[in-house]
């Protein structure tokens, strides 16, 4: 475990040593950028409309006090959303999706020898292949948050509306009720450390693979199990420190 | 040239390189020979740096290549081209962008118009001037090689390393393939070598070649001299070749025949 650790710190600092160009760093973090951030939008989109869907309806069903408002509901379904639901479950969907395409193209090219091409061309692997692939996920997993914060409790607006449970202005009242804007910077801290172990971790299972086919797909495997358990237990220390 | 003095190497206890020195010469094509196993490929690889040996050095023209500091490793490294055995292309890009790569990574000063020309006439090299625009999934295993060579030589690279450029070819290709080397060597006066087990590949273009056994050097000589080596081993795998045993009964029997054999396939007839 610790010895895990140490490789993946040395990793880390083998990336951003001897780093390439400026120019070749910030095209290759765009092309990146489109494959984690842009190519993710529907799927994002999705899940956390129909997550806010969801949770507006089922709390609705849990909270028949007559003497709590409708518009609780609305501040519930922003609270969930913004403190936990658009950040943990949008990077546990990216962890699916993102990390195990890092995992998968790495272990690809390494079984293939093209990291050993790189390398012997007298490029910083890890630096040409890994360092844009985290830029890009903590410039993208931010945005996707957003994205997912706001569709989130679009999804519980429609939720509500169509079905009947509560009126659009119960609603809107209740997502407007005593905003804390320091729930977003939280959201986003978690959105920036959730990127950074899953395309950091599932770089380092992708790198590192050995072997063949087989081992290519246990890697993204890897990938992906370790990432959603990093986020988890970052997510309960971040809560447990910021909040 | 490239000076290899006393390099070991071991996994995880089992010695694999068992103190091997060799010098290959510039302008030659140099070979690694020598049966699966043997450690002809982990030689290799201790050579451009993908493996550390744990003991002895490598030396390119006079600079210490191994445990040197890393700036003169990367210097180094930048005029060395390799040709993996599966080629190594880079899946998400165009042949000619493959080539391309290298331009744009060492040579930020060429301009963009350079480097187009420069992949133009190395694609030319190798006989694929029509094949810029094709991915590599869309061409042959013969074709890939030759990309791969056209990558290796684009930054006008002065060491060729080339890993078994002909597993997986057709003879008539793997001539093809082994005679772009040779001719490439000559051309560019490049220190090339080349890892095989094909006895093709010996006779085709074997200037200076090294045999290697249980990771030991055990002879070293010509194309011209390997059939009379007295090296049991090295007797044991050239004859294993029953074409090859044919072709020393007929020298034995002609004499000089051999010779006429090999000049043969030097002309283009191969065998």
């Amino acid at each position: 475990m610790l010895k895990t650790f140490g490789s993946f710190v040395l990793f880390l600092r083998g990336m951003v040593t001897r780093t390439e160009r400026f120019r070749v760093l910030w095209n290759r973090t765009i092309d990146e950028a489109i494959l984690i951030g842009v190519d993710s939008i529907v799927i994002v989109s999705i899940v956390s409309a129909f997550i806010g869907a969801v949770t507006c309806v089922q709390i609705a069903y849990n909270l028949t006090n007559p003497l709590i408002p409708q518009s609780t509901i609305g501040y519930m379904v922003r609270e969930m959303t913004i403190l936990e639901l658009a950040p943990t479950i949008t990077s546990i969907v990216l962890a699916g999706k993102v990390g195990s395409s890092i995992a998968g193209g790495l272990g690809t090219m390494r079984i293939t020898e093209q990291i050993s091409a790189l390398e012997v061309m007298g490029i910083n692997s890890t630096s040409y292949l890994v360092l844009p692939r985290i830029l890009a996920a903590l410039l993208m997993f931010p945005l996707l948050v957003i994205l997912a914060m706001l569709l989130s409790i679009l999804g519980g607006y429609l939720a509500g509306t169509l079905t009947g449970v509560m009126t659009a202005q119960d609603y809107i009242e209740g997502i407007r009720t005593d905003f804390i804007p320091y729930n977003i910077v939280f959201a986003l801290i978690k959105a920036v450390v959730f990127a950074f172990l899953v395309s950091g971790i599932s770089a380092f299972k992708g790198y590192f693979t050995t072997g063949g086919a087989l081992e290519v797909g246990a890697a993204s495997t890897g990938a992906v199990t370790n990432s959603i358990i990093a986020i988890l237990i970052a997510d309960f220390a971040l809560a447990a420190i910021l909040l | 040239m490239i000076e290899v003095s006393n390099i070991e190497k071991s996994f995880n206890g089992n010695p694999v390189l068992k103190g091997i020195t060799c010098t290959f010469e510039s302008g030659k094509c140099n070979l690694l020979l020598g049966g699966s196993g043997t450690g002809k490929s982990v030689l290799l690889q201790c050579i451009v740096g993908l493996m550390k040996p744990d003991i002895g050095s490598i030396t390119f023209d006079g600079t210490v290549y191994t445990n040197s500091k890393i700036d003169i490793r990367q210097e180094i490294r930048r005029k060395i081209g390799m040709l993996f055995q599966g080629s190594a292309l880079f899946d998400s890009m165009t042949v000619a962008q493959n080539v391309e790569f290298p331009l744009q990574m060492l040579t930020p000063e060429m301009s963009a118009e350079e480097r187009r020309d420069r992949v133009e006439f190395c694609l030319k090299r190798v006989g694929l001037e029509n094949a810029g625009n094709k991915m590599p999934a869309e061409i042959s295993g013969g074709m890939k090689k030759r990309v791969g060579i056209a990558r290796a030589i684009a930054p006008q690279c002065t060491y060729l390393f080339c890993d078994e450029p002909n597993s997986g070819l057709d003879p008539a290709t793997s001539i093809k393939i082994d005679n772009l080397i040779h001719e490439i060597t000559h051309e560019y006066n490049i220190t090339t070598v080349i890892v095989t087990h094909d006895m093709n590949s010996v006779i085709e273009i074997g200037e200076h070649i090294i045999f290697l056994h249980q990771g030991k050097k055990l002879w070293d000589g010509t194309k011209d001299e390997i059939l009379n080596a007295n090296v049991p081993e090295l007797r044991d795998f050239i004859f294993s070749s029953s074409l090859v045993r044919a072709a020393k009964r007929v020298d034995d029997e002609t004499e000089g025949g051999m010779a006429a054999f090999a000049e043969e396939s030097e002309s283009g007839g191969g065998i």
